[in-house]
């Protein structure tokens, strides 16, 4: 006769559940902490609308990961991956054989296919109108870069090594997928608290910034309107990625991947002849991407990597690399409200920071509050793209530099 | 200085001076792509200016007045006017009236054409 307390037992043993508690103080306590952490980016994503598109990706595939038995997604094959003295050294071919889904999936971040598509689709969604219009804007979207060197070097202080604190001061450039592409270069155990930590903070932008922005300009400049730029013909929008690809890639090739595709992605919107590309690549591949790289970046969220002091320390870092991206592009700013006659509203320099259209959209706001029929919004674009330039100029140093 | 993976246990000086040279590059990489869009639309200007007086030089040609100046004779609803025609086909006369339309950037029934001739 079948023994059902022996069936019962095994199926205990066999379950999350006793992995958890049976071995609670060897690793149990972490995956029930990080379930825990799982949940509550889930309701941040779910019910605050945090960046709600990754942010339920990386919640749900960090929850995926914690849950014990899974095998969706197994550290160590990765740690072996990395581990120049394991046979399985950059070995996909082990990963693929002993890997579970989440490790299939995290092969597409770990040679930078994802974060490079999903520029391709924010190439295909950005109009570079206001910034072909002013020129001058792609001196704001340097000057936000503050933060990226200023949280590089504040981590080389608190004990980080050069890559780690390069991929902890790219955070400052506000821009994920930039983010992503260098820490899975420089420092993937360090991933998914960076994109944790970025995506947050993108998504605190208008929190975060205003009290920064009005501590660094005064009242009467945030009231000043700006002159309508001159309208872009559509052969300079076309020729536009061409040169920058150019120019950008042949200064720093390691720009190549991120550009490339950025500007790829431009291309297809503005020439007008691959409108079905744009559209694919704006909307369906955009959207399978994005699915594929929130859940692989959660899942790298395991307990014995995320639960450390270093996480507390990214997080404060990330604040800080924020808050001086910010104040570095609104001293652009001012500075360049100065230069040119009180011309520009400084508050177009906090959108700097690459973090599309979030971060023109506040210093839009902002300007209406000092002067309600003031309309920052094109103006503020043309720094919040050259931004995205600018952080993925920034990535290519670090990446050259530690790579 | 220290270079790539050796800089893995950078120093603070040597994380100073990278940080420095890395905001630098920022600058250099956005001044230079500054510099070439600011040349690429001068000249985009300049042809935009080429080819306005271009145009403005085919309206002599065309004599196309603004309806403000029109006459005040009274027409009929949605009717623009008489057109006199000076040895032009009438399809050529709607072919010229859509381009200059075109040209001008203004919708057809906002202008008001008196007449068209050909200049010999």
């Amino acid at each position: 006769m079948i023994n059902v307390g022996e069936i019962l037992l095994n199926l205990w043993e066999g379950s999350g559940f006793n992995a958890i508690f049976a071995g609670f103080t060897s690793g149990g306590w972490q995956n029930l902490v990080m379930i825990i952490i799982a949940c509550v980016l889930l309701y941040l994503g779910i019910v605050k609308k945090f960046e709600p598109l990754l942010l339920v990706g990386i919640a749900f595939g960090c929850l995926l990961s914690n849950l014990p038995l899974g095998g969706l997604y197994h550290q160590e094959l990765w740690t072996a991956f990395m581990d120049e003295t394991s046979e399985f050294y950059h070995s996909y071919g082990q990963v693929m054989r002993e890997g579970g889904l989440l490790d299939i999936f995290y092969i597409g971040v770990k040679t930078s296919l994802y974060p490079c598509l999903i520029f391709m689709g924010v190439g295909a969604m950005t109009d570079f109108g206001p910034l072909l219009s002013n020129p001058k804007s792609l001196l704001l979207g340097a000057a936000a870069q503050l933060g990226v060197f200023v949280a590089f070097f504040g981590a080389v202080c608190m004990g980080f090594s050069g890559s780690e604190a390069a991929s902890i001061g790219i955070i400052g450039g506000a821009d994920g997928p930039t983010a992503i592409f260098l820490t899975s270069r420089l420092a993937p155990h360090l991933l998914g608290a960076i994109a944790v930590a970025a995506y947050s903070y993108m998504a605190l932008i208008p929190l975060i910034q205003p009290p920064i922005m009005n501590l660094l300009t005064n009242p009467e400049d945030r009231k000043i309107k700006m002159v309508q730029t001159r309208v872009v013909s559509k052969t300079e929008k076309i020729i536009f990625p061409i040169v920058v690809v150019i120019f950008v890639a042949l200064l720093l090739p390691d720009t190549a991947p991120l550009i490339g595709c950025l500007m790829l992605g431009n291309l297809f919107k503005e020439t007008g002849v691959t409108d079905r590309l744009s559209d694919t690549v704006q909307n369906a591949l955009m959207n399978i991407v994005t699915i594929l790289l929130s859940t692989a970046v959660g899942a790298t969220m395991v307990g014995s990597t995320f639960l450390t002091a270093n996480t507390l320390k990214i997080v404060v870092l990330g604040v800080v690399a924020f808050g001086i991206s910010t104040a570095g592009g609104l001293l652009g700013g001012n500075v360049m409200c100065k230069l040119t006659g009180k011309k520009v509203n400084p508050l177009i320099g906090s959108a700097g920071v690459s973090a599309v259209p979030m971060a023109a959209r506040v210093a839009n706001v902002q300007g209406q509050k000092a002067n309600p029929s003031n309309f920052l919004l094109m103006h503020a674009m043309g720094p919040n793209v050259a931004g995205v330039i600018g952080s993925a100029i920034a990535a290519g140093f670090l990446l050259s530099v530690f790579g | 200085m220290m270079l790539a993976s050796s800089l893995d246990s950078i120093g603070i000086l040597d994380s100073l001076i990278v940080a420095l040279l890395g905001y630098c590059v920022v600058f250099f990489g956005l001044i230079l792509l500054m510099i070439v869009i600011t040349i690429m639309g001068k000249v985009f200007i300049a042809k935009d200016k080429k080819a306005a007086e271009k145009a403005a030089a085919a309206k002599t040609v065309v004599s196309a007045v603004p309806v403000a100046a029109a006459e005040p004779a009274a027409v009929a609803p949605g009717s623009a006017g008489k057109l006199k025609l000076y040895d032009v086909e009438p399809k050529t006369a709607a072919m010229l009236m859509a381009i200059v339309a075109d040209k001008m950037g203004k919708p057809l029934n906002e202008l008001r054409f008196i007449s068209i001739k050909e200049v010999k």
